[in-house]
């Protein structure tokens, strides 16, 4: 089963080699991995998206855990939450083609954020899913170059992540 | 106090109670060297190869709790360690390891003997550091000590920019007297809860067993594992690393488990309907074909690593915390308890582990004309078991020899690479419980091609005077290798055959030490005993033994507990 383990850890450097290594050094599955400082400028939050039976990513986090740069770590999909993903790419728009990407970019609620006269940049949110939708919508006859960002996500409710 | 670098370095291991330190110098780790040289605080045991002094200070962690200390330089003086290190960590060994690394500023522009040391020990550390600032050193310092030594103990690597360590750049100093990390605080008290359900589950059990491991030595736990195991009565089995946690020669002590382990002890285990682990992380060369592992059994299981439980195996009451403690706790719920073990039960399964016992399954050729290793190790056992004597081995059938014959009965005795099975353990390891227990009898049981593996540090041994005595059981292969390749690759022996070995005695005398051959069984007591008899200097026993012995009974890889093959000889009936 799919998992998004939200990670807050020492925002040093190395912690994310970790991090990573851990994955690579036991085998487990690394889908996505998203990182930036948090409004605490010395903690890191980490997003990793995985996926492995129960057995395994209750080794994955006991694991993460274990980690010394580690601080807290939630299993998102334990309960209600909220995921994002952020997509910039950019698409071929000539002739007739601009008005029906403008019409699938408003159907998906995306914002095209920068044009030429051969080319649009079209901005996404939302979960994988949609932005798969949107790319299968979109055709890779189209597609000219593609940045996804990788998930991050947050607990619905009264849930927090904080040290 | 205003210190430089290397003068807060030599403080830091000043206030961490440090007396040995194992090292090399080189040009990275020079300015600490310099400080070295001016106190006298810390002694410094000058090695012949980065590799011996990583396994030094863990012998002499192993032997007394206490965390080894390494310093070595940048570059090769580091990766030299990893073998050393990574041997640490898989036996979760309490070491600090000083690298010293080019100046701060040429990090990362492939400088001389530059390497990534924090990049290339990670996985393999408990945690490292690279110092980045003179005001983070002493606190960087107190931090490795403290993770080095606290729950599961591992070795932690300091890596120190030689500008870091600059005489002229002093700072004031200041040692922090506690430390706080919020990102690591191990469990010491087992949750109380769950120590009564495990109590619960221990005096329902009618065929019980206790399988216990290098955590109960680890964690200065054996008293607390004697008294509870002799208050319930049950069957206890050791890991390999966990000999000499309960006393060897005690009646209800089973033997070793696992691959090479008895055969009670694996019956035991594999009949048993209540496993109670503790301190185990049910290694693979212990448990055998997961599959087949304790069919039976209920497991409560305690560790001081929340990761160690349910790793391998579905444990049902696990209790996180120092085994110690937690062992200490449950010997009061059990003395609360008005629930007793179940007596007649206890006493059918004792006879049935009687009966599994008089198959003698270590039974070898006692007639033999030529030396067995088994003998060898007896016979060390007979004229060494009455005094204070340490056992280090490396890695083989001698230390699977020395695992089955040698009866610990006491923690921190018996010294091995478990884990990663490191050859070339034996002899540095043996160095560093010398140095630490002087007065002790200290044996490197080893074999032909391990011992020359780290053979460089005799002369280390002869340099600060360690009088250690080596058992080469020297059968000409290298054996354990021989053994698979005769039972699993239908005798092709690829190059597990040792050609042109040096003579061994002219190779001891040459470093300054006496060698003596043994080619006859009628002289291994004997010189056996002059060597432990003469304790002031190295004696290299260089024992010719049987080519083609092989280490019995033994559960082949991908088998249950219960699938043992006794010997080429004798199979169950």
């Amino acid at each position: 089963m799919r998992h998004i383990i939200s990670l807050l850890l020492e925002n040093e450097s190395g912690a994310l080699s970790r991090v990573s290594g851990l994955f690579s050094a036991r085998g487990y599955n690394l889908e996505s991995v998203t990182v930036a400082p948090t409004n605490d400028r010395s903690l890191s939050r980490m997003t990793i998206v995985t996926s492995g039976t129960d057995e395994i990513v209750e080794q994955i986090t006991k694991q993460l855990n274990k980690l010394v740069d580690v601080v807290r770590l939630s299993d998102l999909t334990e309960s209600s939450h909220i995921e994002r993903e952020l997509l910039l790419i950019k698409v071929r728009a000539e002739g007739t083609g601009r008005e029906e990407i403008r019409s699938l970019v408003d159907i998906f609620r995306g914002q095209i954020v920068d044009v030429t006269d051969k080319s649009y940049i079209i901005q996404l949110t939302g979960d994988g899913q949609k932005i798969d939708a949107f790319m299968n919508a979109l055709g890779e006859h189209s597609i000219l170059e593609v940045a996804r960002s990788g998930s991050t996500g947050i607990a619905r409710g009264e849930r927090v992540l904080r040290y | 106090m205003e210190l430089s670098g290397g003068e807060i370095v030599m403080e830091a291991l000043r206030r961490e109670g440090v007396e040995h330190i194992f090292g090399y110098p080189g040009g990275a780790a020079l300015h600490i060297y310099d400080a070295l040289y001016q106190q006298d605080a810390v002694e410094h045991i000058l090695v012949r190869h980065e590799q011996g002094a990583v396994h030094a200070a863990d012998g002499y962690a192993r032997a007394t709790g206490k965390p080894g200390v390494v310093l070595v330089t940048s570059g090769p003086g580091v990766t030299n360690c990893v073998t050393g290190i990574a041997t640490a960590n898989m036996d979760s060994i309490p070491m600090v390891v000083l690298s010293g690394q080019v100046a701060t500023k040429a990090i990362g522009s492939d400088a001389f003997q530059e390497c990534d040391a924090v990049g290339i020990t990670r996985p393999c550390v408990k945690h490292n550091f690279l110092v980045d600032r003179i005001e983070d050193l002493a606190d960087v310092m107190a931090k490795a000590f403290y993770v080095a030594t606290s729950g599961r103990p591992g070795p932690v690597l300091v890596d120190i920019p030689k500008d870091i360590t600059a005489p002229h750049i002093k700072v004031p100093f200041e040692y922090p007297e506690q430390i706080r990390m919020r990102s690591y605080n191990p469990t010491v008290k087992g949750h109380p809860g769950q120590i009564r359900k495990a109590v619960d589950l221990l005096l329902s059990a009618e065929r019980p067993m206790i399988y216990s491991g290098g955590g109960v030595i680890l964690g200065d736990a054996s008293e607390e594992l004697t008294a509870l195991t002799r208050e319930l009565g049950y069957p206890i089995t050791n890991t390999l690393m966990g000999l000499g946690a309960y006393p060897a020669t005690d009646e209800q002590f089973v033997g070793m488990l696992g691959m090479h382990g008895t055969y009670e002890a694996n019956m035991g285990m594999h009949e048993c309907d209540v496993l109670f682990a503790i301190g185990v992380r049910f290694d693979d060369r212990v448990t055998g074909e997961l599959e087949h592992f304790c069919p039976h059994a209920r497991i409560v299981h305690i560790d001081v690593d929340p990761a160690s439980i349910s790793k391998n195996v579905h444990v049902d009451v696990p209790i996180v915390g120092e085994v110690r403690h937690v062992l200490a706790d449950m010997h009061k719920v059990v003395q609360a308890s008005e629930r007793r073990p179940d007596q007649q039960a206890l006493e059918t399964w004792w006879g049935q582990i009687r009966r599994w016992a008089a198959t003698d399954c270590l039974a070898y050729d006692r007639e033999a004309d030529v030396i067995k290793p088994q003998y060898v190790i007896e016979k060390l056992y007979e004229l060494t078991k009455d005094s204070e004597t340490y056992v280090t081995s490396d890695v083989g059938q001698h230390q699977m020899f020395a695992a089955q014959f040698y009866k610990f009965d006491k923690p921190r005795r018996w010294i091995n690479s478990g884990g990663l099975g490191t050859m070339g353990f034996g002899l540095p390891s043996a160095m560093g419980v010398k140095l630490a227990h002087p007065d002790a009898t200290v044996v490197c049981v080893t074999g032909e091609a391990s011992i020359q593996m780290c053979i460089q540090e005799l002369s280390t041994m002869k340099q600060y005077d360690l009088p250690v005595v080596i058992v080469n059981l020297n059968n000409r292969y290298m054996g354990m290798v021989r053994q698979w390749q005769e039972f699993f690759y239908s005798k092709r022996y690829s190059h597990s055959y040792v050609d042109a070995l040096p003579d061994f005695v002219a190779l001891a005398e040459s470093f300054g030490h006496r060698g003596v051959r043994v080619e006859n069984k009628a002289d291994v007591e004997g010189v056996l005993r002059e060597a432990l008899e003469r304790r002031g200097e190295v004696t290299f026993l260089d024992f010719i033994t049987d080519q083609t012995e092989n280490v019995y009974p033994m559960i082949a890889a991908g088998k249950g507990h219960h699938e043992m093959h006794l010997s080429s000889d004798r199979e169950l009936a």
